[in-house]
């Protein structure tokens, strides 16, 4: 099978990638799915929240996700359900598994990696304890409680305050589980605002800060877990220790990019996101082989999914069509400085930039009153006053073309300079 | 005199809002513009919030189908529409928009599908 | 009434029941878990040892040497994976040279001669991820590495394939002896039985006590380990252990048969009352990575996908115990089996069937024993024409259920189906391997439990991660309907 590009994953970041790649001008386009049905795990996210950038109004994940499945039918782009994605080859070729094809080889001239990431477990974690029945990570319990409605608990104590964990907090409690707490190591929440207040204010669930379990007791089951709180340093205090009963712990520990695949096509990852390293276009290390959402990046918005995909589409037509040659020239490197944890795209070449460059980013703490300070090769270009900053929360800075481009810049940074009380 | 204290939830800055009713007047403090001051009034006077959830769907390839409120219900009435959403049940096939129950609790507002499901049969 | 009731599903246990199946007897394996392969078996080094450190004379260094030399024959036979990689015990100074010529010395009064001794050039050349200041090693090339549960398993389902019966969730909690039969109790069954094999792991000492004042305690002891992802797998190519001082044995760090890297275990002594206790600690934790760097400073932590601890059977005698009671005739006790317990399982069998027979006299062998597990289709290691093919003979096949294994649903299907099958989310993942990958099941864990729930013919609700008690749904939203 030839086909100009393929799409690996069918959730949002694919399906928005594939609808613009279309729009585009190419039509011969194949997107994969491993699941039995599009809209990756927006379709187990029934909460709303969604789209308020891209569509002005509040929607919930299956819905926003079924936004671009109509498009994606409406244009009459072929798409394989239940297909696995086994091998990806340096020049392009993807193998795939299904049960109704056996053993798909497909020679493409592009790729999109859109396959997502996974639930960091409590294994990579470490916490200590027996390995009992009741342990799941949030997302797990998700799927099984709105797609399956299964209750996988009755007395819940949440690790880890991401937005995941809030949202199954307010799910539990709504299907009559009884929320103990939602413990969190750092001094701050990794989840937004309305999350805390909706989810975990709303029921009286409390927000343990700055706590960790120190220990799990159980029988077959969880029984129940001691808390600690923790020092500066994430360190446990002693005698600070409490014991809440419960049946179930839900991990909400954080995601990590699935990006197996792109190692076996020879893509360079970033130590940090572990994600791709990517140019302006989405396009990493391997010329034609493009990446983007969660697989990129972990992002808390789908909105900025979507615009990030979209721009995927676009380049990876482009370079079907012959409109990117690969140019070395003129390559500016982006770089986090003091406060910034990472920095996507990591490249910039100039000679492909839209109007307007977007660099999408994690600050390392919480600040109020905080400056972004972007410099071209030390000089000041910019700086973005911000009120809040926090690392659950995506910064993504616009940049102005003009002020890089023609000028023989090297490297672009970005560092937050606190405000002085 | 009633005081309540609240996290703004109108943009990510997340104001900590302190409000007092006071014969039926109201101070709010700590908010850094009016947006919160309207937020937090809400919030003492008439929360209201969407709420998200399933319904038992049959012939389904899941059996769960998700369904939101068209508009933000009372909040103090969150737990007696679940109530009346756990016991529908519905059968595919079924379109995002659909409306499951209509005019809940009289609040004027529906359950509606949040997703299409096909019928397996 | 059987002729044989082994108490104990662990590797002993299993490979026990599989030797004796060469013979018509009727043999029962009775396990007190939802699963066999559920102790000791399920939580230890995977390491089959060259059989150097025994003392000579002891029955450890006796079974080890032979049990080692037995391993690619029963491996064969029973479709095992085992990767003889050798060993290193690595030296990092003059003392330790000299510990480890003592032990090369131990190893050939023995019977093992193909040990080297050999410099940090070779070490270096061999273990570039060492750290530097390691001057020699002992290598012991007849060292390997196997999935113990694996073995465990292929032992009792090649045993049930020839003819012995398996009860799972069986505790024995009484045995009375009567007109030279024992009455086995649990708590809602008895069975009786001729003969009583005492393979019970930590619990030896209590299900001995039943039948006669046991003259031997069993002390748990636990060992912590860590698991590391796959990318991590070139760390090291042969199972590197630590030279022992007066300090302790060190800690070992070894490849898996799975492509994974093992780093541990502790070595803490439990009370007699804590046989279920394998918890890990932070204490032991840190303690592992602590003495592992003694070995290699290369060991990326955010790599490590679990973390995990099992119970060894530290007999009060220190060695192990492999005799018929001279208090209770037919009564015969296989414990105490410490390491190396894994490495000595096929010798110990082999040796406890020629207990039985002089118990019992001639024994008549079974004419259709037949040795050969069948086969486990692995799909990820197939080519992808055969792939294709098994695909369009099974669609099972094309649907690959544990993304990070890539494990199909048609291996879970047989994994289910085979004697001494899988019936747990657990179970299946010791069979073949769905969750036991970087995402720990996060996302094939509700797939597989639909399967087994569809396959077994019960409710979702029903399926437990590990024994009765451990089921991982506890009901239905919106059950008022």
């Amino acid at each position: 099978m030839k086909y100009d590009i393929v799409v690996i994953g069918g959730g949002p970041a694919g399906l928005a990638a594939a609808v613009e790649a279309n729009k585009n001008g190419i039509k011969n386009i194949l997107v994969l799915e491993r699941d039995r049905e599009l809209g990756g795990i927006l379709q187990q996210c029934i909460h709303n929240g969604f789209g308020l950038h891209i569509f002005k109004e509040e929607l919930t994940g299956p819905e926003y996700a079924e936004r671009f499945m109509d498009e994606l039918k409406e244009l009459n782009i072929e798409y394989k359900l239940n297909t696995m994605v086994i091998d990806i080859s340096e020049d392009k070729v993807i193998t795939a598994v299904s049960p109704t094809d056996g053993i798909i080889s497909i020679q493409a001239k592009a790729v999109i990696l859109a396959m997502g990431c996974r639930e960091r477990t409590r294994g990579a974690i470490s916490i200590p304890g027996s390995r009992p029945a009741g342990i799941l990570s949030a997302g797990t319990a998700q799927r099984y409680l709105n797609m399956e409605g299964y209750m996988v608990g009755k007395k819940v104590v949440i690790v880890g305050s991401g937005d995941i964990g809030l949202i199954m907090a307010r799910r539990m409690t709504l299907e009559g589980a009884e929320v103990k707490a939602v413990v969190e190591l750092m001094p701050f929440s990794g989840g937004l605002n309305r999350n805390i207040v909706q989810c975990l204010d709303d029921f009286d669930i409390p927000l343990m800060l700055g706590h960790t379990i120190t220990e799990i007791r159980n029988g077959n089951r969880v029984t129940g877990v001691s808390v600690s709180k923790v020092d500066e340093n994430l360190k446990v205090v002693e005698g600070t220790t409490f014991d809440i009963e419960c049946d179930t712990i839900l991990f909400s520990v954080g995601l990590i990019p699935e990006n197996e695949l792109s190692l076996k096509a020879g893509v360079e990852l970033s130590e940090v996101t572990n994600g791709a390293v990517v140019n302006e276009s989405m396009e990493t290390s391997v010329p034609g082989i493009f990446a983007c959402g969660n697989v990129l990046h972990v992002h808390d918005l789908v909105d900025y999914v979507t615009e990030e995909s979209r721009k995927a589409g676009r380049f990876a037509v482009k370079y079907v069509k012959g409109e990117i040659n690969g140019d070395k020239e003129n390559v500016i490197d982006t770089k986090p400085l003091n406060g910034i944890s990472y920095i996507v795209p990591q490249k910039l070449r100039t000679a492909y930039l839209d109007d307007n460059v977007s660099l999408y980013m994690r600050v390392r703490n919480v600040y109020e009153k905080a400056t972004f300070v972007i410099k071209a090769d030390g000089e000041i270009i910019k700086e973005i006053k911000k009120t809040h900053l926090a690392p659950g929360e995506m910064e993504r800075l616009s940049i102005k073309t003009d002020l890089i481009k023609n000028r023989n810049i090297s490297e672009l940074t970005v560092e937050v300079v606190e405000e002085v009380k | 005199m009633e005081t309540k204290k609240l996290t703004c939830i109108v943009c990510p800055l997340g104001c900590h809002v302190e409000i007092t009713k006071n014969d039926g007047t109201f101070n709010v403090t700590g908010n850094k513009c009016p947006r919160g001051e309207k937020y937090a009034i809400e919030e003492m006077t008439n929360p209201t919030r969407v709420v998200p959830t399933t319904v038992v769907i049959k012939n389904a390839s899941l059996s769960r189908l998700p369904v939101k409120t068209s508009k933000p219900v009372p909040k103090k009435d969150i737990f007696k529409v679940m109530e009346l959403i756990n016991q529908v049940e519905v059968e595919a096939p079924i379109k995002t928009g659909d409306i499951v129950i209509e005019n809940i609790l009289g609040l004027n507002v529906n359950i509606v599908a949040t997703r299409s499901m096909k019928s397996v049969i | 009434m059987y002729d044989i009731a082994i108490v104990g599903g662990g590797v002993i246990g299993c490979s026990i029941a599989r030797e004796l199946s060469r013979y018509n007897l009727n043999t029962v394996l009775i396990e007190k878990n939802n699963d066999i392969a559920t102790g000791t078996t399920k939580a230890n080094s995977a390491v089959v040892h060259a059989g150097y450190d025994a003392p000579a004379g002891s029955l450890k260094g006796k079974f080890n040497v032979r049990g080692n030399e037995m391993f690619s024959q029963v491996c064969n036979e029973l479709n095992v994976p085992f990767n003889r990689i050798g060993s290193y015990v690595i030296a990092n100074d003059e003392e330790d040279m000299k510990t480890i010529k003592d032990l090369y010395d131990n190893g050939v009064k023995l019977g093992i001669n193909d040990m080297e001794i050999i410099d940090a050039n070779e070490v270096r050349k061999n273990e570039p991820n060492l750290n530097k200041n390691v001057v020699g090693a002992l290598y012991a090339p007849s060292a390997g590495i196997v999935e113990s549960w694996e073995l465990a398993i292929a032992n009792a389902e090649n045993a049930m394939d020839n003819g012995a019966e398996l009860k799972l969730n069986f505790e024995v909690k009484n045995i009375i002896k009567n007109d030279g039969v024992f009455k086995i109790n649990s708590e809602n069954e008895v069975i009786e039985s001729k003969m009583i094999i005492n393979a019970a792991g930590v619990y030896a000492d209590k299900i001995y006590n039943m039948v006669a004042d046991s003259h031997f305690e069993i002390h748990p002891r636990k060992g912590q380990y860590f698991l590391l992802d796959k990318v991590e797998k070139d760390l090291v190519n042969h199972v590197i252990f630590q030279c022992p001082t007066k300090m302790g044995k060190g800690v070992l760090v070894a490849p898996t048969v799975d492509e994974n890297i093992i780093l541990g275990p502790t070595s803490e002594d439990l009370g007699i009352d804590e046989k279920e206790n394998v918890a890990t600690t932070f204490e032991g934790l840190g303690f592992i990575k602590e003495k592992v760097a003694i070995t290699t400073d290369k060991i990326n932590y955010r790599n490590v996908i679990t973390s995990f601890a099992g119970l060894r059977a530290e007999p009060s005698t220190g060695d192990f115990i492999i005799e018929e009671s001279d208090q209770v005739e037919k009564f015969i006790n296989v414990a105490g089996i410490k390491s190396p317990g894994l490495s000595s399982a096929p010798a110990i069998a082999e040796y406890v069937v020629e207990l039985v027979e002089n118990s019992f006299g001639n024994l008549e062998k079974n004419l259709s024993f037949n040795p050969i597990r069948r086969k486990r289709i692995k799909f990820n290691e197939l080519n992808d024409e055969e792939k294709a093919k098994l695909i369009k003979k099974d669609p099972q096949y094309g649907n690959i259920v544990c993304r990070c294994e890539t494990i199909t649903e048609a291996e879970i299907v047989d994994a289910i189906h085979r004697n001494a099958g899988g019936q747990t989310i657990n179970g299946i993942k010791r069979r073949c391997r769905p969750g036991a990958g970087r995402c720990q099941g996060g996302f094939c864990g509700p797939k597989v439990l639909e399967i087994l729930a569809r396959e077994l013919n019960v409710k979702p609700e029903k399926i437990a991660l590990e024994n009765i008690g451990s089921e991982i749904l506890i009901g239905r939203t919106k059950e008022k309907i």
